[in-house]
């Protein structure tokens, strides 16, 4: 059969997206924790890591390219192709994300936290699930599951609202914990943004498997 | 869209070689001034189809045609239909490009002399115009007077195309136009086709999916004589309905 080397490179390309997947669900998961406990060293693994992530996009965007080039896909596997390398990109940005988190752990790690972390590591627990389970529902071409998963981006936004009324009535308490209020919004607005990140992908994963573009 | 737009359209059509039904209730239409493609594998109607779009299964005894088709919503099938004015207004070019063994002027004068033109003013008009909309004057314009089996193959073809457009049709059946020639001389005739459409209807037999998707307009997916999905390329390539035709564009065939 012609199409067999293809098929395996395409099976090939989606357990190095599951790879790139969980490292950046790792990710997300330390740079939390480093920041629920003022933890330094774990912070600089998550620099670390994000460099391989990085290096990981560059590797399956080259690979789907050459696919491209060389097989001509078209219709599903145009489609499936397509949106890998749409997914990457995602992923990538969510590690990013995870970096800027880690680097605020560096930037406050020297003071005691204005408050024990709560809603944060909740709101994160939620986001490493959509993460996790949106890689699940690409594997197994589950649009029910990414609808599902799509839909438990409104908790994620909820608590971050939440989070902002919280530290917005510290700061207005006592103007000395601005410096780390602020940082702390901004821990909350990146999980905010990498859940937004499962969201696209679970659109991508009702296109790929149905051609039909949807807002979820 | 109105029938006005559609320059060909079939409906139900059946076609038979002696007992053998070569098409089941066929139906297209064919947006006029675009390509549209004929895709499937081998044996499954495609030329067969094609054929039937200017009579020339006519020339096949023993065979039967069922249904419609209608050019201009005409029915080119009714009784009192001259032929010969059909496949004026419907030409043709085949899968090997089949010069006439004379000049290559002779090969572009041979229709419009044949349909009574003598006038030697005109027919150099004709020839030249031709020529020049099958993209090849520029190449043999100082050497009309050559024989046409002496120059490429790519070449040969395109004067195929230019001998069909002397005598001035709206329609032009290609079948596998290409599938004899080298990358370069296909590109030419592909080039060719996307400027042709602004001036005719082409319908074109490929065994390149790539070739259907680069340069037709609508694509219909033919598999043991009936459509299976008919569209616009840019759908039937980025998300067909049919699983067959999944199958058979992505290379899972069989």
């Amino acid at each position: 059969m012609v199409r067999k080397n293809f098929d395996q490179e395409l099976e090939k390309l989606n357990q190095e997206l599951l790879k790139m997947g969980s490292m950046v669900e790792e990710a997300i998961h330390k740079a939390v924790t480093s920041l629920a406990e003022s933890d330094v060293e774990l912070a600089k693994e998550v620099k670390e890591n994000d460099d391989a992530i990085d290096d990981f996009e560059v590797d399956i965007e080259k690979k789907c390219i050459r696919l491209i080039a060389l097989q001509q896909p078209v219709a599903k596997d145009l489609r499936t192709i397509g949106m890998i390398s749409k997914i990457i990109t995602d992923l990538e940005r969510m590690g990013d994300y995870a970096y800027n988190i880690a680097r605020i752990t560096t930037e406050i790690a020297n003071e005691p936290l204005i408050k024990p972390l709560v809603d944060i590591p909740r709101m994160t627990k939620i986001t490493q699930e959509m993460v996790r389970e949106c890689l699940d529902a690409f594997v197994n071409l589950d649009i029910e599951k990414a609808k599902e998963v799509a839909a438990m981006d409104e908790e994620v936004d909820r608590i971050n609202d939440q989070i902002l009324r919280e530290l917005l009535t510290y700061m207005m308490e006592d103007a000395s914990t601005i410096t780390q209020a602020t940082r702390l919004m901004f821990a909350g607005r990146y999980l905010e943004r990498i859940a937004d990140h499962a969201t696209n992908i679970c659109e991508r994963i009702v296109y790929m498997v149905t051609g039909e573009r949807v807002s979820l | 869209m109105t029938n006005s737009t559609h320059k060909i359209i079939v409906e139900d059509l059946d076609f038979y070689y002696d007992d053998f039904q070569a098409l089941e209730k066929v139906s297209l239409k064919a947006p006029a001034n675009q390509v549209t493609a004929l895709i499937g594998p081998s044996g499954c109607g495609k030329s067969t189809f094609l054929r039937t779009l200017n009579r020339m299964n006519d020339l096949i005894e023993g065979t039967q045609v069922e249904g419609k088709v209608l050019i201009d919503n005409e029915d080119i099938y009714q009784d009192d239909l001259d032929v010969v004015s059909l496949r004026k207004r419907v030409g043709m070019v085949f899968q090997d490009p089949n010069p006439f063994p004379k000049s290559i002027y002779d090969n572009v004068a041979y229709g419009p002399k044949a349909h009574g033109i003598k006038d030697k003013d005109k027919l150099d008009d004709i020839v030249e115009k031709s020529l020049k909309r099958a993209a090849l004057w520029d190449e043999v314009h100082d050497r009309l007077d050559k024989s046409a089996i002496g120059i490429s193959g790519g070449q040969q073809q395109r004067l195929c195309i230019a001998r069909a457009l002397a005598v001035n049709p709206d329609v032009i059946l290609m079948d596998e136009p290409t599938s004899a020639l080298d990358p370069v001389a296909t590109a030419k005739i592909e080039e060719l086709v996307e400027e042709l459409k602004e001036n005719y209807t082409i319908i074109i037999v490929t065994h390149s999916m790539q070739q259907a998707a680069r340069i037709s307009d609508y694509t219909a997916f033919f598999l043991t004589g009936e459509i299976v999905e008919a569209g616009p390329t840019e759908k039937i390539f980025e998300r067909p309905e049919d699983q067959r035709t999944e199958d058979y564009i992505t290379g899972r065939f069989g």
